[in-house]
């Protein structure tokens, strides 16, 4: 099995007036292709912290992270953004839809850093897969949360990436909304994707293939 | 999808912030295009009123030279060459010169083309007594001037021809004479051609002769005692210059002055002249000093404006940093690159440039009437406007570009 993400002795203190946070804490850990996995934790165990350092968009203070092979904290700023772009989604539990944008073109938001040719019959592809057709010149407002979040997954997928990193994503939803979209994460590793959920709900540890628990910045378990 | 795209979504979605931003670049651009037509405008004014000032005074002063030169035809000669040997007490005392010269020196001066005088009349004058009517006449031979300056050149004096006479006015007054009358002088019968108005000097008392028949009545065949000239009055310092360029042609002569009347119009009118030069340049001066108070007001008032609009767009683009943090945060996620962000926020300012200089441009030449089309300035506004307002939201749009997304993304 392909390694997708790998976490080698991760390490990420916060220092401040009043102290260190210790929010990450020497964690390691193999995510390989087709792969689920589901984090738990207490509010403020380190998990959003743990993601970002996956996710290329905090560089940790000690340890490695290797995604698909690749070291991308080794890599330029600009180059961590392509980077980014062509290998990683994001889903989060506030959505982060752009505004002004309709369904499409939040969806095409993806394409602005890849520039991938066929951006275009993708991001119909997946508004259709996602049951949006009827909504795709919709601005957010417009939507339901449910239909939001399908949007943000969507986009997450455009690129085709090989790691999905999800930050309580069934957070602001209900039940069946929430049951969606972790289908939606199961059928991304099925296809060969590897997947990091990290989240408060222990129906998504129940989907995932292997669900971890963090506490003060350390993983136990799986 | 790409980044133009993204701004002028946004732009259509926060249309009022933009409309802002807009509003003040117009008020800038406005400002500027406005300050310059109206300093275009009031240029425009000054060499109107200056050109017509010229006008005005050319007019005038073509009357005084018209006027001048009728007083001048009027008062006639003021130039008299005599002899070098005749003495001036007695040409006084006698009002005749008593010498004599040959009649040939006038044909040479006049062929000798000298500058400082005009027109040439060889003369032969005496003072005789009128033995038929007993009266002292002034005797005066004439033959039509020797032209200087082609045959086309007005005469002071119209020649007299031969068998005719002119009668000064105290003559043919007291003897009751008209044109075409025959009366006899000296035992030859002469018709009278032309009555002189009077002139209040010794011209009065003149009788205009034939110059060869006065030369016969004289016994001063081939003689004359005067030529008669006029000068050109062109120069301050006349007299010397005319004394010593006809002492060059005619070394046995000598140069007096009179009528002097003429020489005061001269320079009348040449101090006519200079004032009303003067006048234009005093307008000139005035409209000049209100130009630069105008410039002076606009090259403060201007810049404030403009300064004014820059502050107040990097305040604008600021806001516009500050409520789209979120959207920074993500699109940083997905890959988009820092500069990327960069230009999402100074493309706005300059779309935000544009329009403003568009709207700015036509207010100004809407605001003052009369401004023309300037190209050269509306390129000017076209490029500086967004420029100035891209520089304004430099700060705002760096700011953004430096955002880290980890931080966004845990806080929004
Ligand atoms: N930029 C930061 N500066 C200082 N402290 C930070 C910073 N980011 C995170 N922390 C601290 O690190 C710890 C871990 O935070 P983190 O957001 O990763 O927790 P979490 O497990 O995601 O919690 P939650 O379930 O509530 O989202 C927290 O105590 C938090 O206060
Ligand atoms: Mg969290």
């Amino acid at each position: 099995m392909d390694i997708i993400l790998e976490l080698r002795d991760v390490q990420k203190h916060f220092r401040r007036s009043d102290g260190v946070v210790r929010a990450v804490e020497g964690v390691s850990l193999r995510i390989g292709a087709g792969e689920f996995v589901a984090v738990q934790g207490p509010s403020g165990s380190g998990k959003t912290t743990l993601l970002m350092a996956a996710g290329v968009l905090m560089q940790p203070d000690s340890g490695a992270v290797v995604v698909a092979g690749e070291e991308p904290y080794k890599l330029s700023a600009e180059q961590r953004a392509a980077f980014r772009a062509t290998h990683i989604g994001f889903v989060f539990q506030q959505f982060h839809l752009v505004h002004y944008l309709n369904v499409l073109d939040n969806v095409l938001t993806a394409a602005l850093a890849s520039r991938a040719a066929d951006a275009k019959e993708r991001a119909n592809e997946l508004i259709k897969r996602f049951g949006l057709a009827s909504r795709a010149s919709h601005v957010p407002s417009e939507l339901s949360t449910g239909e939001r979040q399908r949007v943000a997954l969507a986009r997450a997928l455009l690129n085709r990436p090989k790691l999905l990193l999800a930050d309580e994503p069934t957070g602001n939803l209900d039940e069946e909304n929430g049951r969606m979209v972790l289908d939606c994460l199961a059928g991304f590793a099925k296809e060969g994707g590897a997947v990091l959920l990290v989240t408060h709900d222990p129906k998504a540890a129940q989907v995932s293939h292997r669900a971890l628990r963090m506490e003060n910045g350390k993983l136990a378990g799986g | 999808m790409n980044i133009g795209r993204l701004i002028i979504r946004e732009i259509l979605f926060r249309k009022l912030s933009f409309a802002l931003g807009v509003l003040s670049v117009l008020a800038a651009v406005g400002c500027l295009v406005g300050a310059l037509a109206s300093l275009r405008n009031h240029d425009r004014r000054t060499e109107r009123i200056i050109a017509a000032k010229q006008a005005e005074t050319q007019e005038k002063m073509e009357l005084l030279a018209d006027d001048y030169r009728r007083i001048t035809l009027k008062l006639g000669f003021n130039v008299l060459i005599l002899p070098k040997d005749q003495k001036l007490s007695d040409l006084y005392a006698d009002d005749y010169a008593t010498k004599y010269m040959p009649e040939e020196y006038a044909t040479r001066l006049a062929k000798s083309r000298v500058a400082t005088i005009n027109h040439v009349l060889p003369s032969l004058q005496q003072k005789v007594k009128w033995p038929e009517t007993g009266r002292t006449i002034l005797l005066m031979g004439v033959r039509g001037e020797v032209y200087m300056r082609g045959a086309g050149q007005k005469p002071l004096l119209e020649p007299v021809q031969a068998g005719k006479i002119v009668l000064g006015a105290e003559l043919h007054q007291g003897l009751k004479l008209k044109v075409g009358d025959k009366t006899r002088l000296m035992g030859r019968e002469f018709t009278v051609a032309k009555l002189n108005e009077e002139h209040g000097t010794k011209d009065d008392i003149t009788a205009w002769i034939n110059l060869a028949e006065a030369q016969a009545m004289l016994g001063k065949e081939g003689q004359i005692n005067g030529i008669l000239a006029l000068d050109c009055t062109c120069a301050d310092a006349r007299l010397p210059l005319i004394r010593a360029e006809i002492e060059k042609v005619l070394p046995d002569t000598q140069v007096i002055e009179f009528a002097s009347q003429a020489i005061a119009r001269a320079e009348a009118r040449r101090r006519a002249e200079a004032e009303a030069v003067a006048t234009i340049e005093r307008e000139k001066q005035g409209r000049a000093r209100l130009r630069s108070e105008r410039e002076a007001f606009a090259a403060v008032f201007v810049p404030l404006v403009v300064l004014g609009c820059a502050i107040w767009i990097g305040f604008l683009s600021l806001a516009n940093v500050r409520e789209r943090r979120g959207e920074i945060g993500v699109l940083r996620a997905l890959g988009v690159r820092a500069r990327q962000v960069l230009w999402l926020f100074l493309g706005r300012a300059v779309a935000m440039g544009v329009a403003g200089a568009c709207l700015g441009y036509a207010a100004g030449q809407v605001a003052i009437a009369g401004a023309e089309f300037n190209a050269p300035l509306l390129a000017a506004v076209f490029v500086g406007a967004p420029l100035l307002a891209a520089l304004a939201s430099w700060v705002p749009a760096l700011l953004a570009a430096q955002q880290d997304p980890a931080d966004i993304l845990r806080q929004e």
